[in-house]
């Protein structure tokens, strides 16, 4: 009677057969409607900055060089694939890709850089007056095409790091220890 | 400069790399892919690479969340911990460049500013597929696909911005104009 049981255990463990993946040397398409790296195409691109509004991550920044030239910085090592930039964007110039191996050795490595050429106005040579006096449109309108361009060059500036201060206390701190050791 | 350090990797590392796994505050999104990195499915220990509990046993530091203020000087603790030839792998985007909370109160940002970070897997969290993928990078089996992109929607002849900048200092009405 063992022996039958045997064998059964055998067939058993046999009919599943392997479920490992092959993974870096065969690939597995990934499943529809995954997000995975946003890419610009820098054609459709009107350089609104709505993407960089609505970075929850605020790792799409926008930099106005001159009255013509304004710079998209992603920086992608924060970007959580969220997607509202894909959804936001009025051209549709941002696509989610499905590409997912980004790991990098630097942080530059899944960044794009684009520089869109912003037109004149044909008169005048500048953009029409972003000059608003109240304080709550100009929260959205930070960092559009402005005369001053010193005065407001980043949209939503970033810290990116905690403050020197702050951090310095923090590594210092010691934790209260109990008493009678450990 | 990547394949220079695959190929130092591959003779640091020659053997199995033992996983220690240290979270500084993530979610657990990131935790239980890494988890999902160990299970038959995708079974990292075709590899050699194994998870331990104690960073004296292990090679490679997976760091998960962004860093913040209580656990960072845990963090630096465990790091010294791993001896000598020792990689870390920041895992999700929090550990990479802190995510979404890069400048809350109480993160730091990012693994980078408590250890030095060898490798980022960006995601949110990352697929279990890609942090095979980056650890597959570090031992050398897979080409980095990665690479900084820069696009241009208009060449100029001369800089732009310079020319803006002479413009300014001429046109003096303008400035007028703002007082």
């Amino acid at each position: 009677m063992w022996l039958t049981s045997k064998i059964k255990q055998i067939v058993l463990a046999l009919s599943p057969g392997t479920v490992t993946l092959k993974y870096p040397f065969v690939k597995k398409p990934v499943p529809r409607g995954f997000r995975g790296q946003p890419v610009w195409d820098h054609t459709k691109c009107i350089g609104c900055g709505g993407c960089a509004n609505h970075c929850p991550a605020r790792t799409i920044l926008l930099r106005d060089l001159c009255q013509e030239i304004r710079v998209l910085l992603y920086d992608g090592s924060r970007c959580t694939y969220c997607g509202r930039c894909a959804d936001l964007c009025p051209e549709k110039a941002i696509v989610m890709s499905p590409e997912f191996e980004l790991a990098a050795g630097r942080r530059e490595d899944v960044s794009q850089t684009i520089e869109l050429f912003m037109l004149t106005c044909n008169r005048c040579g500048r953009c029409f007056d972003m000059e608003i006096k109240n304080a709550i449109d100009k929260l959205d309108l930070r960092g559009y095409r402005y005369d001053s361009l010193e005065a407001r060059t980043v949209l939503r500036r970033t810290t990116d790091r905690m403050a020197p201060e702050a951090l310095a206390e923090t590594e210092a701190y010691r934790r209260p220890e109990k008493i009678g050791g450990l | 400069m990547a394949a220079l350090f695959a190929r130092a990797a591959a003779k640091a590392f020659p053997k199995s790399l033992w996983l220690y796994h240290c979270n500084s505050g993530a979610c657990n999104g990131c935790d239980i892919e890494i988890l999902n990195v160990l299970t038959p499915y995708y079974d990292v220990e075709r590899f050699g690479i194994k998870l331990v509990g104690s960073p004296r046993h292990a090679d490679v530091m997976l760091l998960s969340g962004a860093v913040t203020r209580p656990t960072l000087p845990l963090v630096k603790r465990a790091y010294e911990a791993i001896p000598a030839p020792k990689l870390v792998f920041g895992v999700g985007s929090c550990a990479a460049g802190g995510g979404c909370w890069f400048d809350t109160y109480n993160v730091t940002g990012g693994g980078a500013t408590a250890v030095p970070v060898d490798y980022l897997i960006p995601g949110c969290p990352p697929r279990p597929e890609a942090i095979i993928y980056g650890v597959a990078l570090a031992l050398g089996l897979v080409p980095q696909k990665s690479a900084p992109v820069e696009l241009k929607q208009v060449e100029f002849p001369i800089d732009a911005y310079l020319r803006n900048k002479a413009w300014e200092e001429r046109n003096v009405i303008y400035k007028l104009i703002k007082d």
